[in-house]
This record gives C-alpha cells, structure tokens and sequence, in this order.
C-alpha cells in the first residue's frame, strides 16, 4: 500500500493507525536483523503516536494528510529526547531537547515516525559502511550495499519497514541511495525545506528529502515537510511547492535535454537505461536532446573542497566539553584530541583534514576560493543550459548497487558514485531518482532529472511520466 | 645627560562593546548579566547539533546606530566564521564578521579636538565566559574549569581604531567618549566592571617623526580605563627600553597583570591561531534597506560632543570644561540646563551636577530638577554656604523635599552680615601677626582667616562673604 492509501484509509476511518503501525513493525521484525536499515525503531512511541491518531479520527479531527503513516527519519535529524547518533559514536547518549521542524512537519501532518535510520557516519559516504553500527544491506541482494549516506531510510522504504522516510542530501545521499534501492528520492531546492534540526555536515549544501515508494508519495511528503521556516535564515520565503496537483499532468512539449558530459563512465546497463528513459519520455511527447553543461566534471572536485571545509567547522563542536563522548585527559586540549580520535571514523577524519587545509592560511584562495568560483561557473553553466531546456536527465549513479566491501579501501572510487549528484547540490536546484529497470544481477537503476531552482513541479510532473512509462 | 632619542607612541584601540539588546544574536534568550549560570542559553546558543542561527534585528540596528554615531559607513555585509577550538565557545567557531564588516570608515573627536580614526566597528557574538577553579595556591587537589554560556551569543560590536593614538592619556580619552557615546546612543550600559565593554590595546613606538609603524604588542586583560592607562605606559617603557638596548620588539599578545603592574607574554606571532574564516552559510547577507539607514540616522539622539558644546555654551564657561564633561557623561545637561536658565550660577549648578549629583549615584531622571535649581540658586545668593548646600542637595537627592524646609529643619542660615562681621574682626584681632602678613600682600593667608571664621562659626559662614569682609578690613574699612 502507498502512503497515500494508508493515509485515506486511516483519515476515513476504514483503517486504524495502529494497525498499520502494527503491520510495519512487523515486516521490521522480520528483516531488520539481516538489514540493520534502523539504528533504533520506536516501537512504543510509534503506537503510542498512532493511537493518538486514531483518537483524533474516532473524535471526528482530520489528522492531516499522512494520518497514520509511519515514516523512517534519517539519524541525523534531531528528534526530542530520543538518541540521535548521525551514525557515530562521538554523539554517544546525546539526546537533542528539541524536534527538527520537518520532525514537528511530518508530526503536524499526521505521520508516526516509526525509527531513526542508519546512515554513514555525519552523512559522509555512499554506501552506509561508514556508519559507527554497522552497514545496513541493500534489501534486494543483502550482499550489497544500499547506497549512502542515507541508506538506511533508503533500503527501509526498498524493504517495506516504512512507505516514507526522510534523508538528508549534500552530494547526492537522497538520490544515490534511492537508485540502488529502486525507490523515488527527491532533493528539493535549497531552501525548500527547514534545515533547522537536521545535524550539518555541509550547510550550504545540505537538503533534507524524502523517500517513497512511489512519486506521489514523494510529493505529498515534499509537501508536508517544506515551506519557509523562521528557524533557517537560509529557507525561503513561501509555502511548499505544490507538486502532488501535477503530477498527471504529462511530458508534452517539454523540452529535456540528455547531460552529455555525464553519459561517459557509465556501466553498460546503467547506460542503455538512460537512453531507453529519453526515448520513454519522447515517446510521452518530450522533446529530448543532447544538452551540455560543460563545467559539470568539475563539480566532484569543487565539492570535496567546500563539503569538506564547511564539514571541517560544523564539525568543530563535537569537543567532549558539552555532550556526546567525552574521553578525559591531562588537560583541555589532550582531552580534545582523546575524544575526536576515539568518537570519529577514518572518512570523518578524512574529510576534517581535508577541510581544515582547505581554508588554512595561504591555501584558502588554492581551495576554497577556487571551488567556489567553480561552484558560480556551474551554476552559470547550468542557467545556459535551462535557456534551452526546461528539466536535463542523467543516470543518477554510475553503477547498481555493489558488494560490501567493493570500494571501503578507495575513497576515491566511492566519491566517483556522487558524480552525477553532486551538481545539483553546487547549483541549489532541485532533482529526483525515479526507478527505471534494473542492470547487473536485477539490481535497480535510477535515472536522475534535474530542474532550475523552484523547478520542483515541471520536476515531478516528468518523475511521475518516467515512473508511468518504466520498465515493470 | 645624553637627550634620548624622541619616540613616539603608536596606539591602536580595538573595543568590544555588548549591545544593549534585551535578546541574543542569533536566538531569544535573555542577553542579562549576573544571572545564574547557564540559565539564559537554549539549542542555538549552545550550539547544539542541528540548531541554526537567526540574526536579530534589534542587534542590527544598534550597530547601525554605533556606526553612524561613530560618522563610519553603514554597508552591506556578511557574517564568517572564525574558527577555533576553545571550552566557552559552543560551536568551536565564533560567528564574526571579517572582510565584509557592517561599519567602515569613520572616526571619534576627542575632547580636546584630536581626531581618531575607526578602521571598522564590526558585529559578533561573544563567547562564553571560563572560571578556573583551583588553580592558585592549591598544589594538591583538583583542577578545573567552569563554563557559563550565559554570555555565549550576547551581540558585541567591534570597534577598531586606526593607530592613531599618541599618548596613554589620550588613549583613555578615546575609550572614555566611546563610552559616552555609546551610553548615548543607548547601544550598550558600556560598563567595564560587569565585561560589556572591553578593551585590548595595539602599542609599538618608533622614533618621533618616522613614517613606518614599529612592531606591536597587543595587549589584552585590560579591565579598566586607568589599566588600559597604566599598561600603555608600561609597555612604552619596556618597548623603548628593549629599543634602547639595540633590542627588538617581538609582534606578540601580552597579558596585563594589574597587581604586577606589568605585561607579560602570552603567545608570539609564530604560535597565533590559523582562525580559518569563512563566510558563514548558516545566515544571509546583511542589506540594510537605504530607508533603514535614514531612520538610524535619523534616530541619532545628539553626541556627547553636540552635548558639551552646547552645556558650555550655555553656561558661558569653555568647551573642555571638566565638570562639563563629567554633566554631559552623566546624562545631566538637561538638569544644568534648565538650572542656569532658571536664574541659577552657572558654575555652582555645573559644580554641584558633577560632584554631588554624580555621587548621590541617582539616575538623572530621578533628579528633582526644581530642587536641584532651588539649591543652588539659595547657595548663589549666600543663603547657604557651599557645606550647607552641599548636605542640603544630598538630602534632596537622597529623599527629596524642599531644600528650604530642609534648610531651615537643620538650622542652615547663614549668618547675616553684622553678626558675620563682628566674628571675622574677633579672628583678625585674635590673630595680629597673619594679619599683618595678610596685610603687606601674603593673599594666601585668606585661606587661614575663612578657616578660622568657619572654625568659629561650625560652618556656617559664607566663605565669599567672609573674604568679601576681610577685603574691607585690609583697605581700612
């Protein structure tokens, strides 16, 4: 069932929230043991919050538009006085006194947040294997990976524990997860949705998203998590985009352009799904050509540069002074240096090294201010490319899922898997992986559409043609 | 004696200033001193993981107001991050403002007309605030640091002087119409003994007339006007005794020692942090709209300065006045205003303001102005003597009254001029040879004979009167 049956269901009365709280805990029960998609489910909150919902029903309220539903949140958005780990061990017994808004957002709209899921540690990686708990497995083949950083709310949705979750997107951990696992994942425009409560890794980066089964269920939770938020000075004015009216609203006549420069490097399989996804949506009536945006090869390396000094500082916090893991020593800063070493995981302290070079005295203009002038030189590259075309497409990663283990010893190889991703972070502007048949071994393919800022109803609009004309 | 070389003293001021909003920078709570700790602190000020900062706007618009009070440029600008690790400082990063500050470009007129560059006068927030326990005279027993985030996210304005300050003695006239300003303006209560203002002082020499800045020490723990004073003096000595020597003057940070009276080192150029800026992507850019810009400008009540030129003016004594300055400083221009306009001396209502009012410590709205006229016009007229009116206005501001009621209650007349005569010709027959002294031109023996009169009399004399009648005698009266 989609969300937005459940929801029906639960909103007319023909269904109790708890029962369906009851029956995803139970398909949780079943395979969360193989699949470590939840760094903790929430069994008793989950019912309890679905009786409350049920109440309200039987009182004759409208819990709202996703009454009943449980959704998996991401473990890097804060939850009141439940554990929020993001994945490691320096946030060990910290439990955040307040809710992030999309939190209070989904609550408000009537959904039960159901358990927080595993993720690579602070969202840095694209496989879950760098999460401090372990990796979670892909639910079509438990010998791979589902994909990262958000591959836990990805193989949740993938394995039927949740018809909703919500992950968190700075380089592609959305959409990356969600093609290995053959669901739909979204990123919205930067400042579509609050980022207040969700724990940074790359702030000006950084998007939360949602996860579903289906588009349309991806666009009614688009619509109850976004719109502006006093708490994040960088959320933008206005309410949601309204998505979910449009979405059989068909590809005529647009025109979408195939990114040339990301169609090399491809596996083979990946590659003649994408070309049969511009003939399916030529065929829904799209005008499809080959666009370009030439600096988008650049994006990979603009990115590690600021991911990675903004990473750097964001990261600063975790001191052992105020919460989390504290390792004590002779003084102040031994016990600095005790704590980090023992609280973070070689990717963390990877990426805090490389930040930290990044904006050192005498580096800064090298690094950082270099990517960022690469960072302006896409965003300029992509508005070229929206003169001529309305929404561009490319596969939304390299390969299917692989093997635990495939790419742990080569960061390098693992960055690659967020090249197609990655520029829509740079640019801001918003983009979703929709299913689309499956490449080596059976395992899903994702194929990526991209849209100018505040694109997001042309964007879902051509997702849900993509969804209707993919391969069963 | 050889003559020294000349040196010239090179002062720069950089001022941190809390700004007397009633919330934080970046989130509501309470920006209150003195209260218990970490008590006024929440997910953003704590900087906790996932909260956000959201700038307040009250906090633009005071640093608006210092900026324009302080003639600068009022710019678009953003906020960086200045990293680096410390216990007080919740997210390891103060958010600060580096090339792009709000406030650039304008200056500060001393007193005495000497103008003071200000490079910038820029917005942050401040940190936390550390107390070391244990630390002295325990040799066993645990060491350990309290931390209070009360403080942590109070908004501070910079305030960055060009270096040019010349003297100790100017430097403290800098921080002292700073702070007169920004009382002013209602920025800040600008009180150094409670930390919401805050001097760290940048001093090298070179010899007089060079046109290269020397090397600098900058110096820090300055907690009041007169340490900033005796630390610059200090440090001038040590740098043209380190010059004199054919020594060098190492670019470091030195820690003032107010008991010691000395400064010492507390790290060199070499150890300096690598704070990293950044721009800060958690806030937008600052654009204050042009409407927003008049409207503080506008706003701006009238400047100290504005302030002393007028209470001089209309008290008819000269514009670097001290006790002018000191009314002005006090907020109470209006009282001697309106004193002297009332028929009241103005060098008695400007005495009394800035002595016995300043030190009756009441705010100068809580001044019964009438009373305050009443006084001094009665101590003009020689119907009290200065002690009289002395204790008399301190019983007004004290608990108010009427000062004649008060005067007569406490047997305050002054003697009438035959009974005060006849005592002042008993002291000068009581005292032949000082007054014969007085006589051949010893003037300063007029002290000798009011004191003996006022010895006589329990106070209650005149002096004017008395030196009036004194004159009489000497011509032969």
């Amino acid at each position: 069932m989609t969300a937005l049956e459940i929801a029906a269901d639960v909103r007319a009365g023909r269904r109790s929230a708890r029962s369906v709280v009851e029956a995803h805990l139970e398909a949780i029960a079943a395979r969360e043991p193989e699949l470590h998609a939840f760094n903790l489910v929430l069994h008793a909150d989950a019912l309890g919050e679905a009786d409350v919902i049920d109440r309200r029903v039987a009182a004759g309220d409208d819990p709202g538009p996703l009454a009943g539903v449980p959704v998996a949140v991401k473990d890097n958005l804060a939850t009141r006085g439940i554990p929020t780990t993001c994945g490691s061990r320096i946030l060990n017994g910290w439990r955040p006194p307040y809710d992030a808004t999309v939190v209070i957002r989904l609550r408000a709209a009537g959904a039960v947040v159901i358990g927080k899921t595993n993720m690579d540690e602070f969202a840095m990686g694209s496989s879950t294997e760098n999460s401090a708990f372990g990796p979670t497995r892909n639910p079509h083949d438990p010998s791979r990976v589902p994909g990262g950083s958000s591959g836990g709310s990805a193989a949740a949705v993938a394995a039927g524990f949740a018809p909703l979750a919500l992950g968190s997107d700075t380089g592609g951990s959305i959409r990356q997860p969600a093609a290995l696992c053959g669901v739909v994942g979204m990123k919205p425009t930067y400042g579509v949705v609050s980022r207040y409560g969700l724990v940074a890794f790359a702030s000006s980066l950084d998007q939360i998203g949602p996860f579903a089964a289906t588009v349309a269920d991806a666009a009614a939770l688009l619509e109850a998590i976004g719109g502006h938020d006093p708490l994040d000075s960088t959320s933008i004015a206005g309410p949601p985009p309204r998505v979910s009216g449009v979405l059989g609203d068909g590809v005529e006549g647009l025109r979408v352009g195939v990114v040339r420069e990301l169609t090399g490097g491809l596996d083979p399989d990946v590659s003649a799904r994408l070309v049969e996804a511009a003939a399916a949506l030529a065929g829904e009536g799209a005008k499809v050509d080959e666009a370009s945006v030439p600096s988008v090869g650049l994006g990979l390396s603009a990115y590690y540069l600021i991911a990675t000094a903004e990473a750097s500082s964001n990261l600063a916090r975790y001191d052992g002074v105020r919460y989390g893991l504290r390792v004590d020593a002779d003084d102040v800063t031994a016990m600095y240096g005790a704590t980090r070493a023992a609280g973070f995981g070689a990717e963390v302290k990877r990426r805090i090294m490389l930040g930290t070079y990044a904006l050192s005295a005498g580096y800064y203009d090298a690094y950082y201010g270099q990517a960022q002038r690469v960072r302006t030189l896409l965003i300029r590259d992509f508005e070229a490319a929206y003169a001529q075309f309305d929404l561009l497409l490319s596969a939304t990663s390299p390969t299917t899922a692989f093997p635990l283990g495939a790419k742990s010893d080569d960061p390098l190889a693992m960055y690659l898997s967020d090249v197609c991703t990655i520029p829509s972070n740079l640019a801001g502007h918003p983009a979703v992986s929709v299913p689309f048949g499956t490449g080596d071994g059976g395992m899903p393919v994702g194929i990526q559409l991209y849209a100018p800022a505040l694109g997001e109803p042309t964007l879902f609009r051509a997702a849900a043609a993509l969804e209707r004309s993919a391969p069963r | 004696m050889t003559a020294a070389p000349a040196w010239e003293t090179v002062i720069g001021l950089e001022v941190h200033c809390e700004l007397a909003t009633a919330t934080k920078l970046f989130c509501g709570c309470p920006n209150a001193f003195g209260d218990e700790p970490n008590t006024n602190v929440c997910p953003v000020c704590l900087g906790l993981p996932g909260s956000l900062p959201v700038i307040n706007r009250r906090a633009v618009e005071l640093a608006m107001t210092v900026g324009t009070a302080l003639r600068c440029e009022v710019r678009p600008s953003i906020f960086h991050r200045k990293n680096y690790f410390y216990p007080d400082m919740p997210k390891d990063y103060q958010v600060s403002q580096y090339d792009q500050p709000i406030n650039v470009g304008g200056h500060l007129d001393l007193p005495d007309g000497t103008r003071i560059g200000v490079t910038r006068a820029h917005m942050e927030e401040d940190t936390g605030k550390t107390t070391h326990v244990g630390e002295s005279g325990r040799i066993h027993g645990a060491d350990y640091a309290l931390v209070d985030y009360n403080r942590a996210g109070v908004p501070l304005v910079e305030i960055v002087s060009e270096p040019d300050i010349r003297s100790a003695d100017d430097a403290r006239a800098y921080v002292n119409e700073l702070r007169a300003i920004l009382v002013a303006i209602g920025a800040s209560d600008a009180r150094m003994e409670e930390g919401s203002l805050r001097i760290d002082a940048n001093v090298s020499v070179r010899p007089a007339g060079s046109p290269t800045l020397g090397t600098r020490a900058e110096i820090k723990n300055l907690n009041s006007v007169r340490s900033l004073g005796r630390a610059v003096d200090y440090e001038v000595r040590r740098q043209i005794g380190l010059l004199e020597a054919g020594e060098k003057v190492v670019q470091e940070t030195r820690h003032w020692n107010e008991d010691a009276g000395r400064t010492s080192s507390m790290r060199s150029k070499e150890e300096a942090y690598d704070y990293r800026y950044f721009p800060e992507p958690d806030l937008v850019p600052l654009e204050p709209s042009g409407e927003w810009r008049d409207a503080v400008a506008a706003g701006l009540p009238p400047l100290p300065a504005d302030r002393r030129r007028s209470l001089a003016a209309a008290a008819g004594v000269a514009a670097d006045d001290k006790a002018v300055a000191t009314v002005v400083a006090l907020g109470l221009d209006d009282l001697v205003t309106a004193a002297v306009a009332d028929g009241a001396d103005a060098r008695l209502a400007l005495n009394r303001a800035a002595n016995e009012v300043a030190a009756a410590h009441v705010a100068a709205s809580d001044v019964d102005a009438s009373a305050f006229t009443a006084v001094v016009r009665m101590e003009g007229d020689g119907r009290l003597t200065s002690t009289q009116a002395k204790q008399v206005l301190a019983e007004v501001l004290a608990g108010g009254g009427d000062p004649a009621a008060i005067a007569r209650g406490r047997g305050f007349e002054a003697l009438g001029a035959d009974a005060l005569s006849g005592v002042v010709d008993q002291v000068v027959a009581d005292h032949p040879g000082e007054w014969a002294r007085f006589r051949a031109g010893e003037a300063k023996l007029a002290g000798f004979f009011v004191g003996q009169v006022m010895a006589a009399t329990k106070g209650q004399a005149d002096g004017k009167a008395v030196t009036a009648r004194l004159r009489e005698l000497a011509a032969g009266g």
